[in-house]
């Protein structure tokens, strides 16, 4: 019999590797070419696919020799990146049968990722996989194991619900804006100042469709600069007053020691705005805009712990949609071993042996019903022919999945023959 | 009772629980379900106000009995065409009870003869309860997203992201539905009073006798013709204009049952 097929994942994480080690052996798409290219000459590795990201590296292989394709693995790593093995080795983890599947499960549903949860992961993995399919690097069982990767990673995401709130802060402010204003199209967002999670959150309301973008900044010229980027508009500090009867969002981020607008900024302007809502993000510390603003009527004052806050319960829900998320991974990996077990050559010629003996007694069953006339001999001899019959047919088949010279194409003839006679019942509830 | 409409009850009670267990649990097979067992009952109840009125030969708008259960009919009705633009999911939670309770409410209740007038004044009186019925249905919409847009408004002043906030749209919404309602139910209400001003001069030979039941309805179309002026001309909207909304129907339900219990 041919060597048994062992799925392998070996990478390296957030969890595991600080970002020196990351962005070293991270790999960008020509790499990945470069890498399934050399790689598929490789002696131990039957399959790959390649998976980098900023938080993570991932090889996945298939192999008939676990313990020389790891180290295969690593060579080539410490080689294509000029990094001595030892600087990542200890970073580095290995899993391999049940563990592998799990593993990648884990990273599709993105229960594995830095932020738990975040759905960007999915579309990175899918990508990765169409680049090794583009190589042909991945057969029967990577193929099978990424399809059922990417249907794990919906279902935990329908069912549990993990992605549904947000849990970073420009997230939660455009939620909130669409509690407020039902949709962002077309809302005017002054920004005050400048900041990393300022403009961060800027950007998430143009990705939204806000517009226009005002900008003031105590220096005008830096205004300027941050206008052009969002395709906006650079305004004078001191004409913020009059900006707030036209702007719907107004995000604040200055260096100011004192507040920047207070209550009595309010006098006269809702009614100059026609009590149209206003909705502050103050990321600002100390703080840009008076709390007590937040009392004036339709107008929403929230300040950086405030957002902290709102996504402090989400990230706990998370938290409670990732066990549940497990349950449906673990449940998930089961199924996959039933197949993958399957895929042997001895289970295979098994069921098919079985299933044809359970069309033969069947079939015997239907006929001698009918024909009472039959002696006891005619019916021995009847159940030798039958026999004799699934035998001959069986013989060829199951020397050819026997022969070792078919050992490269193993799982491809192996899955075939499973379709052709339908030896996998739950193929019809299992679809992908 | 008859069978029909107590089929009907069982529908809104049925589905009163169903929204009541969307804003619970967030499924929204749930909420299709409540929605179709609540058409199913709006259509049964139509069933029974054609019967009613092919038996009675007036629109069941006259007794108490008949007016509670018109009015239930409407509240659906213009809940089903509202939710057909606007998507307010979970309004239903308290449409579907609201409408349930004036319907189990109008079951109990003793269901007098009715004198029939003369054609031409019973048109009068039927155009003036009719309309009256209608624009209280929409007033009590705009009520109930009121209170909705109440509660939206504290989670979110009160920075609580937690049940409420999740569950409930946005105050946008709420705030063009409770408008869109007021808009369907003014024009109504207006037109109710001006029909029963000229039915009250037809019956009595006298518009107008200051009696405090038509003082009051003056009162109802006062505080919301103030409504809706401040709402256009200065664009009084958010929590002021939703607690008018809900003050207005107050004032409403007070007349209501001034004129057939006073």
């Amino acid at each position: 019999m041919a060597g048994k097929c062992h799925i392998v994942a070996i990478g390296l994480n957030h969890k595991t590797a600080p970002v020196e080690v990351r962005e070293r052996l991270a790999f960008s798409k020509e790499d990945t070419e470069k890498v399934l290219e050399a790689m598929q000459q490789n002696a131990y590795v039957d399959e790959i696919a390649l998976f980098s990201t900023c938080n993570r590296v991932e090889f996945l292989v298939t192999t008939p020799d676990p313990a020389n394709a790891v180290e295969a693995v690593k060579d080539f790593m410490a080689e294509f990146k000029t990094t001595p093995r030892h600087v990542f080795e200890s970073a580095l983890y290995v899993r391999s049968g049940d563990d592998a599947t799990k593993h990648i499960f884990c990273v599709a549903s993105s229960l594995d990722s830095m932020v738990v949860g975040e759905p960007q992961i999915l579309g990175q993995l899918k990508e990765s996989y169409a680049e090794a399919c583009d190589h042909g690097t991945c057969g029967v069982i990577l193929n099978r194991l990424m399809h059922r990767s990417f249907s794990v990673a919906k279902r935990v995401r329908t069912e549990t619900g993990i992605g549904d709130h947000a849990v970073s802060i420009s997230y939660a402010a455009v939620e909130l804006g669409r509690k407020i204003f039902a949709e962002l199209d077309d809302k005017a967002v002054l920004l005050l100042g400048a900041g990393e999670m300022a403009e961060l959150a800027v950007e998430h309301l143009v990705n939204n469709r806000a517009r226009p973008i005002f900008v003031a900044n105590r220096t005008f010229e830096r205004g300027v600069e941050l206008a052009e980027r969002f395709g906006g508009t650079a305004i004078r500090f001191e004409e913020i007053r009059d900006y707030l009867k036209e702007v719907d969002i107004v995000i604040s981020s200055t260096g100011a020691q004192q507040y920047v607008l207070v209550r009595d900024d309010f006098k006269g302007l809702m009614r100059a705005r026609k009590n149209r809502p206003l909705f502050f993000i103050d990321i600002a510390v100390p703080r840009d805009i008076d709390p007590e603003i937040n009392r004036v009527s339709n107008v929403y004052v929230y300040d950086i712990d405030d957002l902290k806050n709102a996504i402090q319960e989400n990230i706990d829900e998370r938290k409670q949609a990732a066990v549940k998320g497990e349950r449906i991974v673990d449940a998930a990996v089961i199924q996959f071993r039933n197949w993958f077990q399957g895929l042997e050559v001895v289970p295979t010629i098994v069921g098919l042996r079985e299933k044809m003996e359970q069309i033969r007694q069947k079939e015997l069953k239907k006929t001698f019903g009918s024909l009472d006339s039959l002696s006891d001999e005619d019916r021995a001899a009847i159940d030798t022919l039958t026999a004799a019959l699934v035998n001959k047919i069986l013989h060829n088949p199951t020397v050819f999945l026997k022969k070792n010279a078919n050992k490269d194409k193993k799982s491809i003839y192996l899955e075939i023959t499973r379709k052709l006679f339908n030896l996998d019942d739950f193929e019809g509830t299992d679809s992908e | 009772m008859g069978l029909l409409f107590g089929f009907t009850i069982a529908c809104y009670i049925v589905s009163s629980l169903g929204y009541q267990g969307y804003i619970l649990f967030q499924k929204r097979l749930v909420y299709r379900i409540s929605n179709i067992v609540l058409w199913v009952g709006f259509i049964c109840h139509t069933g029974v106000m054609i019967t009613q009125y092919l038996e009675s030969g007036h629109i069941p708008v006259y007794s108490l009995y008949e007016t509670l259960s018109t009015f239930g009919w409407a509240v659906i009705g213009v809940f089903l065409i509202l939710q057909t633009k606007f998507h307010l999911m979970v309004l239903g939670a308290l449409v579907a009870p609201l409408a349930t309770l004036a319907v189990i409410i109008a079951s109990i209740l003793p269901r007098p003869q009715v004198e029939l007038a003369p054609f031409f004044q019973g048109l009068w009186r039927t155009v003036h309860l009719g309309t009256l019925v209608l624009g209280n249905a929409a007033f009590a919409i705009a009520c109930l997203v009121g209170i909705l847009y109440l509660i939206q408004e504290r989670t979110i002043k009160d920075k609580k992201q937690g049940f409420f906030f999740r569950r409930l749209p946005s105050l946008k919404l709420l705030d063009s539905t409770g408008y869109a309602s007021l808009i369907v139910g003014f024009p109504l209400l207006t037109f109710g009073i001006i029909s029963g001003i000229v039915y009250a001069q037809m019956v009595r030979g006298q518009f107008w006798s200051w009696d405090p039941r038509e003082i009051f309805a003056v009162i109802t179309w006062l505080v919301y013709a103030a409504l809706l002026h401040e709402r256009l001309a200065v664009g009084w909207r958010g929590k002021r204009a939703a607690i008018m909304t809900i003050v207005g129907f107050l004032v409403l339900l007070f007349t209501f049952f001034l004129f057939f219990l006073g």
